[in-house]
Parts: C-alpha cells; sequence; structure tokens
C-alpha cells in the first residue's frame, strides 16, 4: 500500500506552548486509522494542521505528493481532504438535501451554480441513504437532533467526493444506539475511503478501531493495532487507565 | 406549489398596483414621489441581498448609489452644455477647460454602461481587499460607513470637478424630454417601476439558485463553508458588486426623476436610513427590503408635512421596536401570521407542524 497522507517534523507552537512537537506519521492509502490521547494530546491541532486551519512552526504535510502548509483551506478541500468538526456545524437555515447538494457542488463552475438545483443528485441521494436521513431531506437542518447532525455532516462529507475524511469525535454526546449506527456507518465509509478517526470513546474504539497512534503531549506515544495498543504501559499511564476510571 | 402560486399572485397583484392603479390613482406629484421611493427601493433590494441573505452589512451603499447618480448626472450637464461647452457650475467656479475624467461622460452609451459598471468595479476592488483579509461584522459595517463619509467628503471639497455641496442639478434635456413635462415624469415612473420588478425577479433567483443557497451559508457559517470547498470571499464579492451594481442604477434613475444629484443624498446619514428601512420592513425577505424602503420613505414624507422635525424620533423608536420586538421585521409578522393561522385551520396535524425553529424564510 502507498502512503497517501506523509507527516514529518511536524511543529506546532501557540504563544510558547508545544501543541505539536514534532509529529511523523503516515497514513495509507484506503487505512481507517483512529487517533487517541488525553485533552491537549494534540489531536485536533493536528487535524487543523492538515486541513489549513494552523499554520505549523515547522515541518510537512503531503497529501498524496502535495505539500499541504501554505495552501488555503478551501484550496486544501479541493485536494480530495474533507473533515467534520467536534461541535457539528451544519446549515440550519436550509433542508437537509441542500446541506448535502452544497457539499456536493463545489466542482461546479461558478456559472453553474447560479442555476436552481433540480431536483436531488445521485450523489446526494447515496448520501442520504447512507445516513440514513432520506425521510428527512427536505426539513430544514436546524430540526434534527443532535446524533442527526452529526450524520448529517458526514454526509457532507462523503458527498465532497474527499480521498481523505477526518472525523473529530463523531460519537462525542451520542446515546447508546447512535453510536451503534455511527459505528455501522464509519465501517461502510472505511470500506472505500482512507479515514483518520479523533476519538475519546474507548468502548468506541474496541468496536471499530484496526490501527490506533496514540497521542501525548504533541508527540506520537504508541502506534499499532488495537490489542498492542491497549496493553502498553505507557499509554495505560497516560491514558487508558485514566479514561477508565472516567467510564466508570 | 401553492405557496409559489401565491408568490406569483402577489408580485402580480403588486405589479398591478404600481403599474397601473398607481399611474390612474396618482396625482402627478405624488406618482414622482413614488418613483423616487422606488429608487430607493432598488437600492434596499441590494441591501437585503447583500446584508439579508449575505451577512454583509453594508451602511455605505449611498456611495454606489452616488456614483450612478453622478454619472448620469454628468451625462445631462454635458449634453445640456452641448459639445465643447461646459457645465455651468464649472463655469462659475472658473474652471476652463472640461476635465479629462468628465470628456467619456459626453457620450450617452458610456455614461449608461458606468452607471452601473464603476460601481461593480469599485465594489469588486474594495471586496476582494476587503473579504479576502477576513474582515467581516461590524468591521465591514465601520468601513463601508467610513467609505461614504470620504465620498462625501470628496464630492464637497471639489467644487470645481463636482458642483461641491450642490451637486449636479438644472438639467434642461433628459434624452430628448422636457424634464418639468408631466409625460416625462410619468415615463420615469414606468422606466423605474419595470427596473425594480425585472431586479427583484432577478435577485430572486439568484437567491434561490445554488450561489443563493451558498451565500446563506456563508452568512451564517462562513467558516465552515471553507471546508466545504468554496473560497467565502468570493461568494461576498460577487454578492456585494450586484448589491453595488443595483444601487448605482437606482442612483442614475433618481437623478431624472427627482432632477438633482448632491452629496447630503447619498452620505452616512441616506446610507443608513435606507438599511434601517430594510430591517423593518424585513431584511431576511427581497420583498421586506423592498417594501420597507417604500413605506418608510412614504411615511417619511407624510410625516414631515405634518409634523416637521418629528420624524427622527418616530423612525428611531420604529426601528428600534422592530429590533426587539421583531428581528425579522414587518415581512416576518406576516409570515408568523400567515403559520398561526394555518395551524388554527387543522390542529389535528399538529404533530409536523410543532414550533420549527426557522430564522428566516426563503422570501415568497
Amino acid at each position: 500500500m502507498s502512503a497517501l497522507l506523509e507527516i514529518r517534523g511536524l511543529e506546532v507552537v501557540f504563544d510558547g506552548f508545544r501543541a505539536i512537537d514534532g509529529i511523523d506519521l503516515t497514513v495509507d492509502q484506503g487505512e481507517l486509522r483512529f487517533l487517541i490521547g488525553p485533552n491537549g494530546a494534540g489531536k485536533t491541532t493536528l487535524i487543523d494542521v492538515i486541513t489549513g486551519l494552523t499554520r505549523p512552526a515547522a515541518g510537512s504535510v503531503r497529501f498524496g505528493g502535495t505539500e499541504l502548509v501554505g495552501h488555503k483551506e478551501h484550496k486544501i478541500v479541493r485536494l480530495g481532504i474533507g473533515r467534520t468538526f467536534q461541535t457539528s456545524v451544519v446549515f440550519e437555515e436550509l433542508s437537509v438535501v441542500e446541506n448535502l447538494d452544497l457539499a456536493a457542488s463545489f466542482r461546479r463552475p461558478l456559472a453553474a451554480l447560479l442555476r436552481q438545483r433540480r431536483g436531488v443528485s445521485d450523489t446526494v441521494r447515496a448520501a442520504l441513504e447512507t445516513i440514513g436521513l432520506t425521510d428527512l431531506a427536505e426539513r430544514p437542518a436546524g430540526v434534527l437532533s443532535h446524533g442527526q447532525r452529526q450524520w448529517l455532516e458526514i454526509g457532507m462529507l462523503i458527498a465532497q467526493g474527499p480521498k481523505l475524511l477526518l472525523l473529530d469525535e463523531p460519537v462525542a454526546g451520542m446515546s447508546k444506539d447512535e453510536r451503534e449506527r455511527t459505528g455501522e456507518l464509519l465501517t461502510e465509509i472505511a470500506k472505500d475511503h482512507t479515514v483518520i478517526v479523533i476519538e475519546h470513546d474507548m468502548e468506541f474504539l474496541r468496536r471499530y478501531a484496526s490501527q490506533v497512534t496514540v497521542l501525548h503531549e504533541g508527540t506520537v506515544l504508541v502506534e499499532g493495532d488495537v490489542a498492542a495498543v491497549q496493553a502498553d504501559p505507557r499509554v495505560q499511564e497516560v491514558y487508558l487507565g485514566r479514561s477508565r476510571e472516567d467510564a466508570a | 406549489m401553492s405557496e409559489k402560486l401565491r408568490g406569483y399572485g402577489l408580485f402580480a397583484l403588486v405589479a398591478l398596483l404600481l403599474l397601473v392603479v398607481a399611474p390612474l390613482v396618482l396625482p402627478p406629484f405624488r406618482l414622482d414621489e413614488l418613483a423616487k421611493y422606488l429608487c430607493f427601493a432598488i437600492v434596499a433590494l441590494g441591501i437585503g441581498l447583500a446584508w439579508g441573505q449575505g451577512g454583509m452589512l453594508t451602511l455605505g451603499q449611498g456611495v454606489f448609489f452616488g456614483l450612478g447618480g453622478y454619472a448620469m448626472g454628468m451625462y445631462l450637464k454635458l449634453h445640456d452644455a452641448g459639445p465643447g461647452g461646459l457645465p455651468d457650475f464649472m463655469e462659475w467656479s472658473g474652471v476652463e477647460t472640461l476635465p479629462a475624467f468628465w470628456k467619456p461622460f459626453a457620450n450617452p452609451v458610456v455614461a449608461l454602461a458606468a452607471v452601473v459598471l464603476v460601481p461593480v468595479a469599485v465594489a469588486l476592488l474594495l471586496g476582494t481587499l476587503v473579504f479576502r483579509q477576513r474582515v467581516r461584522g461590524a468591521y465591514f459595517a465601520i468601513l463601508s460607513q467610513a467609505l461614504a463619509a470620504a465620498f462625501v467628503i470628496l464630492l464637497v471639497g471639489q467644487q470645481g470637478l463636482t458642483g461641491g455641496t450642490n451637486g449636479l442639478t438644472n438639467f434642461y434635456d433628459i434624452f430628448g424630454q422636457d424634464p418639468e413635462a408631466e409625460s416625462t415624469q410619468r415615463s420615469m415612473y414606468f422606466v423605474t417601476a419595470l427596473v425594480l420588478g425585472v431586479l427583484y425577479l432577478g435577485a430572486r433567483q439568484l437567491v434561490k439558485s445554488r450561489f443563493g443557497r451558498l451565500l446563506v451559508a456563508v452568512r451564517d457559517g462562513e467558516d465552515r463553508v471553507r471546508f466545504l470547498g468554496y473560497n467565502p470571499a468570493t461568494v461576498k464579492t460577487i454578492t456585494f458588486a450586484i448589491s453595488a451594481g443595483m444601487a448605482g442604477l437606482a442612483g442614475a434613475l433618481f437623478v431624472p426623476v427627482v432632477g438633482i444629484i448632491s452629496p447630503s443624498l447619498l452620505g452616512v446619514v441616506p446610507s443608513l436610513e435606507l438599511v434601517v428601512a430594510v430591517a423593518i420592513g424585513g431584511r431576511y425577505a427581497l420583498a421586506g427590503a423592498i417594501l420597507g424602503a417604500i413605506i418608510m420613505n412614504y411615511a417619511k414624507t407624510g410625516f414631515s408635512e405634518e409634523f416637521a422635525g418629528g420624524w427622527l424620533y418616530l423612525q428611531g423608536a420604529l426601528f428600534i421596536l422592530v429590533m426587539t420586538l421583531a428581528p425579522k421585521g414587518a415581512i416576518g409578522v406576516y409570515h408568523q401570521a400567515r403559520d398561526a393561522l394555518a395551524r388554527r385551520r387543522r390542529p389535528p396535524a399538529a404533530e409536523d407542524d410543532a414550533p420549527v425553529p426557522q430564522k428566516q424564510e426563503v422570501p415568497a
């Protein structure tokens, strides 16, 4: 398998605080990679750097051979990287289908955007079915529940047709049923996409993760499959132990 | 579907009122007044697009209104002066040769094109500089207002080039017509009403298009839009330019309708008054913006005729009332009433009509 995303020597400094302190990370084509780590480990910052929201102090992020550092956010999306946010942001005034349609339409030339949408495109219809919101397609996104919003965001991500998907805590705040549904969704998406997921939820991780990278204080602590990572004493010390107490 | 039909019905009704009833009923003086309000309504339509749909609080639309108005005024002045002649105010100011930037405006085609193209070009330039730097919200509002103030200072200061405080006035010939004649006033009224109607339909199409949906998305979550692969700066710049073009066209129509364009018509206060009118009419609907501009200007005239000086207080009070009680303006109140009535008519189906948090509706 070939590397899709290659991060080398990445450093991010906020007002003297080293949020990311020399991270190297390689994600292969077709991989489903979980990023875990305690609060402040630099997980979201890492995704922010990949998607152009945060500029690194040093290092490089190469995506399919293209350097991403220095590109604007929308240019990076156009290269084929999509992301969701911890707090889902959907456009509440627009209907579910309009949200998806906008996500699917960014490759259209400007002149084509001036035309009215007629019906529902195949891409949007497929995304609607995948996320199970077909019945709510015409409702404004503002009426959706928290879980449905997260799915809509994932649907928008799929509709973008990206090569790499970055999901920032997709199951945070979800009910048990919703988590399960999201897990299935994730498995489904991972079949034909490269996905990086940030997640805190250990139960979710055990069920759906294969490859895991543990971040700690801005560096990569351990990398490997779920079992190996869980067994690692360093991980238990910085993260898993504490998390088990939290969960109890 | 019935929603759509009702929209067309309302539009037809308003068109009938403006194009048939008003010219039959109103005395010439009042019809001319209405033509003036319709000019403001065109500017308001642009504000509705930029602010209501796009979230750009533009407090300086007077600049674009002025650019369009002056372009038209310059042509009329040169036409009155005849070939090689100088506009009257230049002679009074001791200017001896026609300034270079005036020369192209002797040509009616150039002048008419400039009416739209100059405001659009200025807005494109400003938008590119400002929106790319992610200047927005109150900062953009202040910037646009400062622009209006600076524009007035420039116009007033260059007496010999612009007519100073008096502006451009005393036109004797408007495209072959006597500006004082009733027939001229009447045809100017029709032209203005038609332009407003066409621009409204165009703007409505824009709002319903993917671009329009994108514009609303930019208004509600500019940063999120970037991660959908769009550059919000481009969307905003284009919309701002369209609203500027509308204001320019309105300014150009205003000149033959009213017979003057001067700095006092396009400074900070007139620009603000239109934004207030749009807010009162309902900024989230294009029709609300138009309605606000017509009603507020009508009320201003009527009220000022009865109680000179009291208008400012009434306007302020209205604005505060609307902002606190009905932030969606008159159209918002109308929509609420309509929905409430519809709900009362069929109460058992309440399941689906449960209070839906709708901040805005697509203008009908």
